[in-house]
């Protein structure tokens, strides 16, 4: 044999063996089986960032409009806590969590408006915002519950982007709260937002007995969300804790009052013709249940966030102010 | 421009407007697509489902668009129209490493080709006694549950769009594969599926004899060099005899032959074809009474009668058992719509019989409540089009009641709040009915360290449960759910029904027997309890 083939034949093998070694050196796993699971527990979570502005000293920190027309409500009360503008600067990219839980029409009460969602969405586009994103992950199917409740038309019509919750949009954050460690959240719109906007509607819950502007960002959340129930209180407590949100509007100008908090039918809606916007979500929340006939001192979540120092039930000691529309 | 290129141009057009048809079955896209158009012109649908139920079912009487030209041309929709066809011939086209005396050889007449006729045979045999099983091998039928069971989420996987929660449908990985094995016999044989198995091309294969314009050989410019057979799909011997119940129509013969020797004319002489398919009467009436059997044996099973299984929770709308069976063409079109991959391919939960037929699978989704697509899309009947309103039995059909897929019921001994003295509800927060069928009771029970606590537990109404199964689909038990639905208690049928209703005919009640007291869509059923 020649040298030259002898050389190049166990070069060839030498080779080989050298990159199965190699290969299997670089995937060598030698972890003991604790450490295996102690580094799945360590995942790369995100951590989300306030989304509050500095108010300045003197503002309202809530407001609640009455009258009839829902976009008018919420112009009113977004006025009367100083206007759009000392929420939002220019060139912000706002995210607006409506309420789109469920599969129905928008005069059943159980998702949120599409005339507040556009009266937002426009004071946004005013107060200079270069874009406005709408984004919920609901319990129904998510194409069926944007379109039925007329938000995905009205996001339309403002010129509002739509983002829908693919599997590829969640990722883990580190909440840190009582209950919710670290939990997958519909992490893509929150990413792309300067400011964070919720407009919940007021609804009876089966469970919680109120779902407001606290509970509205269970929308937010991926995950095994169907084990929230069994601490259902800590978990909404756990809520703001979990996002500062830069404003929260709770509409009630149509409040569920029973079977909620999927309604279904145009009697368990009442007309309550009322829109409360804050930036204390409990405070708002305090003041929204009342809607719901219910007595604020009841509610177990928002004493518990109260305790927490998440925000105030003791609203009406705070500066306040109340509008009246048409 | 030669005809073979218009014939291009069409198959193209074809296969487009099928990919088109599937993407847009969805609910963001549907609109008002005839999405099952080329199910409805198929004509083997129309004859089996009038074998089976004695009637056309609107639009399936599309399918006598596709005769006119069968009847005038030959088996021009295996190589014009037909998207499975277009796409074995792409494949087949693709993969051919044959060299020209090799693809002479491969493209002759084989006796193989006669088994489709037995299988048609077989299928016709069946729906005559009331079984529709051409959706097993119908080619239209196989593609479009190809693509939902299959095709669709194999795309959606690294591109996400076809769905925005992604889809799953039990067994796919059979029909996976069954589409990969069909598609990659073009390689042994060209044209497998289109020579060896379609029972639509055997249809129009034996009616073929019939049509005015064939390919015709001019004996006298013949050399018999075997050239036209290089290209040819169906292997229908233009060479010699032609067998005009194989050609497919396509044109590559006339475009081959160097002698000019081949015509497509009108009213040739026939004398020397082979007009009609050589078949085996012996074989022909062994395959009947194959079929035939299919009946007696898979009824005799009891899988639609009174063993029928608790899984088999048909789509809203749906016609009773017996009936749907019927109708039911396997196409997966509803599977396809459904818009929360609640519905799936049955395997054999609903017997034999019932192969791919569509079931509900409250782990995979749920029923929505305002939705009706599956009915919209079904090309036979055997979902019928319902409206929103009757669906919830609203305004004027509240004489027909709500329609109920089956009634919800606890696993307590799963159930958190029952069994492990744990809060929960879901079940009953998403429970869209107005009242909500579930409702629950607050108890103070003593736990195990002698507190108390406080404790909602919940319980169906049946006279509210439409079986939707949202509350199944959301329960946190997540293997074996702590409410599960069941097929009984669905309105479709007097004989599965759970509450004595104030009015509707009964049934014989033996069920399944085949008779037909029982086929009223909906029953009638007392409204449910008013809101307090």
């Amino acid at each position: 044999m020649e040298r030259r083939e002898f050389l190049r034949r166990v070069g060839l093998t030498g080779l080989a063996v050298a990159g199965g070694a190699g290969g299997a050196a670089w995937l060598y796993d030698p972890r003991r089986g604790d450490q295996y699971f102690r580094d799945q527990q360590v995942s790369q979570a995100h951590k989300l960032p306030s989304f509050r502005v500095e108010r300045p000293s003197g503002s309202v920190d809530l407001a609640i409009a009455r009258g009839s027309d829902p976009g008018q409500l919420a112009r009113a009360a977004i006025g009367a806590l100083g206007g759009m503008g000392s929420f939002i600067s220019k060139g912000d990219v706002v995210l607006l969590k409506p309420n789109v839980a469920f599969d129905r029409a928008p005069l059943l009460g159980a998702t949120t408006r599409p005339e507040v969602l556009k009266a937002v969405a426009v004071l946004c586009r005013e107060a200079g915002a270069r874009q406005v994103l709408v984004a919920d992950n609901p319990i129904n199917q998510p194409e069926g519950c944007f379109f039925k409740s007329g938000l995905q038309q009205a996001a339309a019509e403002v010129g509002a982007e739509l983002v829908l919750p693919r599997a590829s949009a969640f990722a883990p954050v580190e909440i840190g709260g009582e209950v919710l460690g670290t939990w997958p959240m519909f992490w893509e719109p929150l990413a792309r937002a300067d400011k964070v906007i919720g407009i919940a509607p007021c609804k009876d819950h089966n469970l919680c007995s109120g779902s407001m502007s606290m509970k509205n960002w269970y929308g937010l959340l991926g995950g095994r969300r169907n084990q929230f129930h069994q601490r259902i209180h800590g978990i909404v407590s756990d809520f703001p804790h979990m996002i500062k949100p830069t404003l929260v509007l709770l509409d009630a100008s149509r409040v569920l009052m029973r079977n909620g908090p999927t309604g279904g039918s145009l009697g368990d809606v009442a007309e309550r013709g009322t829109l409360i916007a804050g930036v204390d979500m409990v405070a708002v929340d305090t003041c929204g249940y009342t809607l719901l006939n219910r007595d604020p001192a009841r509610l177990e979540y928002l004493h518990r966030a109260e305790a927490r120092g998440l925000g105030s039930t003791r609203w009406r000691e705070s500066s306040w102010r109340e509008e009246q529309v048409g | 421009m030669r005809i073979t290129q218009i014939r291009l141009v069409s198959q193209v057009f074809f296969i487009s407007l099928f990919l088109f048809f599937c993407f847009v079955t969805q609910f963001g896209y549907l609109k008002g697509y005839p999405v099952s158009l080329f199910l409805e012109v198929d004509p083997l649908v129309g004859i089996a489902t009038a074998l089976t139920t004695h009637t056309v079912y609107q639009n399936l009487i599309w399918g006598l668009v596709l005769l006119l030209p069968t009847l005038l041309l030959g088996r021009f929709f295996c190589n014009w129209i037909c998207p499975y066809g277009i796409l074995h011939q792409f494949t087949g086209w693709l993969f051919n490493r044959r060299d020209i005396t090799e693809n002479i050889e491969s493209n002759r007449y084989r006796k193989l080709y006669a088994l489709k006729y037995y299988i048609l045979f077989g299928m016709l045999a069946a729906a005559l006694l009331g079984s529709l099983q051409i959706g097993l091998l119908d080619p239209i039928c196989l593609l479009f549950r190809s693509f939902t069971v299959a095709v669709l989420p194999l795309v959606n996987l690294p591109t996400e769009w076809i769905y925005v929660r992604p889809h799953v449908h039990q067994v796919g990985w059979v029909v996976g594969f069954l589409l990969l094995f069909l598609v990659g016999m073009n390689i042994a044989i060209p044209r497998f599926f289109c020579r060896v198995l379609c029972p639509l091309g055997a249809a129009l294969g034996l009616l073929s004899r019939f049509s005015l314009w064939r390919i015709h050989r001019d004996t006298q410019k013949c050399v018999d060099c075997d050239l036209c057979l290089q290209r040819c799909e169906g292997a229908s011997d233009p060479h010699t005899n032609l067998r005009k119940s194989e050609c497919f129509v396509c044109f590559n013969c006339i475009d081959d032959c160097p002698h000019d020797a081949l015509k497509f004319e009108f009213l040739p002489d026939v004398k020397g074809e082979v007009s009609r398919p050589q078949l085996d009467a012996r074989r022909s009436a062994v395959a009947a009474l194959a079929g035939a059997l299919v009946f007696p044996f898979s009824r005799g099973s009891g899988d639609v009668g009174k063993n029928f299984k608790k899984e088999v929770v048909r789509p809203p709308g749906s016609v009773a058992e017996p009936e749907f069976l019927e109708r039911c063409i396997k196409c997966d079109q509803c599977i396809r719509v459904c818009p929360t991959n609640v519905l799936q391919p049955a395997l054999l939960q609903s017997g034999l019989e019932g192969i791919w037929t569509p079931i509900m699978n409250m782990r995979t989704g749920y029923c929505e409540l305002n939705c009706t697509l599956c009915g919209e899309v079904c090309p036979t009947g055997a979902i019928q089009k319902i409206s929103i309103a009757q669906k919830l039995g609203l305004g004027e059909f509240a004489d027909l009641g709500t329609v109920k897929v089956g009634t919800a019921f606890y696993d307590r001994g799963r159930c958190l709040p029952w069994a492990m003295d744990t809060p929960c509800v879901v079940c009953e927060e998403v429970c869209p009915t107005s009242p909500k069928a579930i409702y629950s009771r607050e108890v103070e029970i003593t736990d195990r360290w002698g507190q108390m606590v406080k404790l909602t537990r919940p319980y169906v109404d049946p006279q509210a449960c439409i079986g939707c199964g949202i509350c199944e689909h959301e329960c946190p038990v997540a293997d074996e759910r702590a409410i599960r639905v069941t097929a009984v208690g669905e309105t479709r049928s007097k004989d599965r029904s759970l509450l004595l209703s104030a009015a509707g005919g009964g049934g014989c009640g033996s069920g399944g027997c085949g008779c037909k007291s029982n086929k009223g869509l909906m029953q009638i059923e007392a409204p449910a309890q008013g809101p307090a």
